[in-house]
């Protein structure tokens, strides 16, 4: 191996370990407890018993208002990716199938809504959803998470799509299926993996968005707007802990859609 | 004609939420910032304020702390992300194993980042004890106050550094993977050096995914928001915090409508100076 190569090497693993070292402190420090947030000079490695390890955990789960912002959290994003599958997959659809006038300004248009920043959304929706009664609700903070979901759903089903043989189909139309059941018996079951991390994307991104969700509610907050708004008055542990929860479901997710991440961004370039 | 109406009515629907949540809110939000109440208790077009915005005891350090941080904070992104991108190709094994791991920080929310952050750089977190290990500074320390400004501004960095570098590595990537070898190759047969193939061939040809990259990534880096909360508290005010802070704890919905006007404004004139300055030219398309 010559020098080069070790250097090479070496760059690689320093940028592993840049990535991977702060969620390994994070960890350390959410289940610590009390006694290593204040403990100095900090221990690098777990002290405890599992048990002890998890008990942070616990107590974080058994403040008031934490369990409640949880299942929020959940609900939105579930609103959010039901409406982004129900309106974006067609849409991919429609772009992976049909060469038809407009599919390129629809295609630049649903990109470009990516340059929209959150806070000209979410202000006016919060005077609007006062009036329709949807502040302060999930369905109005997974509306909204949808408009930043919504984009990527639809560029990744119509890569999903692309990918699938529009010969599969077509020969099912000359057995007698009907264009929604060609869809329904042949692309859908091939297409279902695909569906699932579009599904999955969807979920992460409104999972973790902080300002809409902290402008569109009150007392029914998700995780992230809850643990802004406890930010000030709340002990760093209970920070600590509450970063923690929020990062594993990210983390999980990312490793499961990690095949479709490029073809999102492949397809969007095009 | 039901075929050739069909792609119509799939997109429809999104379509018009689309157009419904960013349409509409748009012109709200203008009609928000520049809408007071007159003197006779109806509202009527006023620069009132924007006036209270610019007046705003934090207007201008929000601002200069903002295009601050995108002007460090993108620029090191990129060239970060452009060397992670180029290290990718090199790697002969575990190719995927280091990519999930590059772009794992592209699932973490950036109020988890901030907080991951801060559990390095507190007063006795793990950083000062490295610090105190070597002999830097001997005992716990703070660095995220308003007294040490340029520590905070450096751990701000580093947070958006380790947090929102995957984002761009994943367009890159998505994007080099789009271009033939072949090209390279042949720049290779006719002796140009690994240098000259990167410069001449593979960044000109990346050029639709550098853009992308680089108008996402500002506009997201103009909207900063919860990373600078979680680190900086109100230290270190932002334009989509003090956007925040109006809403919520000063519930004038009008002024923060006008901080998210100025956010706005920043991504478009933004978006515009990359697309004109990144445009492929005519002939290469």
């Amino acid at each position: 191996m010559t020098a080069r190569r070790l250097f090479f090497l070496a760059g690689v693993v320093t940028l592993c370990a840049w990535v991977l070292v702060p969620l390994y402190l994070i960890a350390l420090a959410a289940t610590g407890g009390s006694g290593v947030v204040h403990a100095w000079p900090k221990p690098f490695l777990p002290t405890g018993t599992l048990a002890a390890t998890l008990a942070p955990l616990a107590r974080f789960l058994s403040i008031a208002g934490v369990w409640p912002a949880l299942l929020t959290s959940v609900e939105t994003a579930l609103v959010c990716v039901a409406i982004s599958l129900a309106l974006g997959l067609p849409a991919g659809y429609a772009l992976a199938r049909f060469r038809f006038r407009g599919a390129v300004l629809f295609r630049v248009l649903v990109l470009m809504t990516r340059a929209f920043p959150v806070a000209i959304l979410a202000l006016p929706l919060a005077v609007t959803f006062i009036r329709l009664g949807l502040y302060d609700t999930p369905v109005g903070v997974g509306l909204m998470h949808t408009a930043l979901a919504l984009p990527f759903t639809i560029l990744v089903s119509a890569s999903l799509f692309q990918a699938i043989p529009a010969e599969l189909e077509e020969a099912s139309w000359v057995f007698g299926c009907s264009r929604l059941g060609a869809f329904r018996h042949v692309v859908m079951p091939l297409a279902l993996p695909g569906i699932a991390a579009a599904a999955t994307f969807a979920f992460v991104i409104s999972w973790n968005e902080v300002f809409a969700a902290s402008v569109l509610t009150v007392r029914h907050r998700t995780l992230t707007a809850y643990l802004l708004a406890i930010l000030p008055e709340s002990p760093l542990n209970v920070q600590f802990t509450g970063a923690f929860l929020l990062v594993i479901p990210s983390v999980l997710f990312i490793f499961l859609v990690r095949r479709r991440l490029f073809s999102i961004w492949g397809i969007a370039n095009r | 004609m039901r075929s050739r109406s069909l792609p119509y009515l799939l997109i429809a629907p999104a379509s018009l939420l689309l157009a419904v949540l960013f349409l509409w809110p748009l012109a709200q939000t203008a009609l928000l910032a520049f809408r007071a109440p007159g003197p006779l208790g109806t509202d009527v077009w006023s620069l009132a304020h924007i006036g209270r915005m610019v007046g705003d005891f934090d207007f201008h350090s929000a601002l200069y702390n903002t295009l601050g941080l995108v002007v460090v904070v993108v620029p090191l992104q990129f060239v970060l992300a452009l060397t992670m991108a180029n290290m990718l190709r090199h790697i002969r094994a575990g190719r995927s194993l280091v990519l999930w791991i590059w772009s794992i920080p592209l699932g973490i929310s950036d109020l988890a980042a901030g907080l991951v952050w801060l559990a390095i750089l507190s007063e006795r977190g793990y950083l000062n004890t490295v610090l105190q290990a070597v002999g830097i500074i001997s005992g716990p320390r703070s660095w995220l106050t308003y007294e040490t400004p340029g520590v905070l501004f450096a751990a701000i960095v580093a947070t958006e550094l380790w947090r929102a570098t995957a984002i761009v590595l994943v367009i890159l990537v998505a994007g080099l993977d789009m271009i033939p070898r072949e090209y390279a190759e042949a720049a290779e047969v006719f002796g140009a050096t690994p240098w000259q193939r990167f410069r001449r061939v593979t960044l000109p040809l990346l050029r639709p995914s550098i853009q992308t990259a680089l108008i996402l990534r500002t506009v997201l880096a103009f909207e900063m928001f919860a990373t600078v909360v979680a680190i900086g508290g109100r230290n270190f005010p932002v334009l989509a915090s003090k956007a925040y802070d109006w809403q919520y704890f000063d519930q004038n919905t009008g002024v923060a409508a006008a901080y998210a006007l100025v956010i706005m404004a920043a991504a478009i004139a933004a978006t515009l100076v990359y697309l004109r300055l990144l445009r492929s030219p005519e002939h290469a398309r």
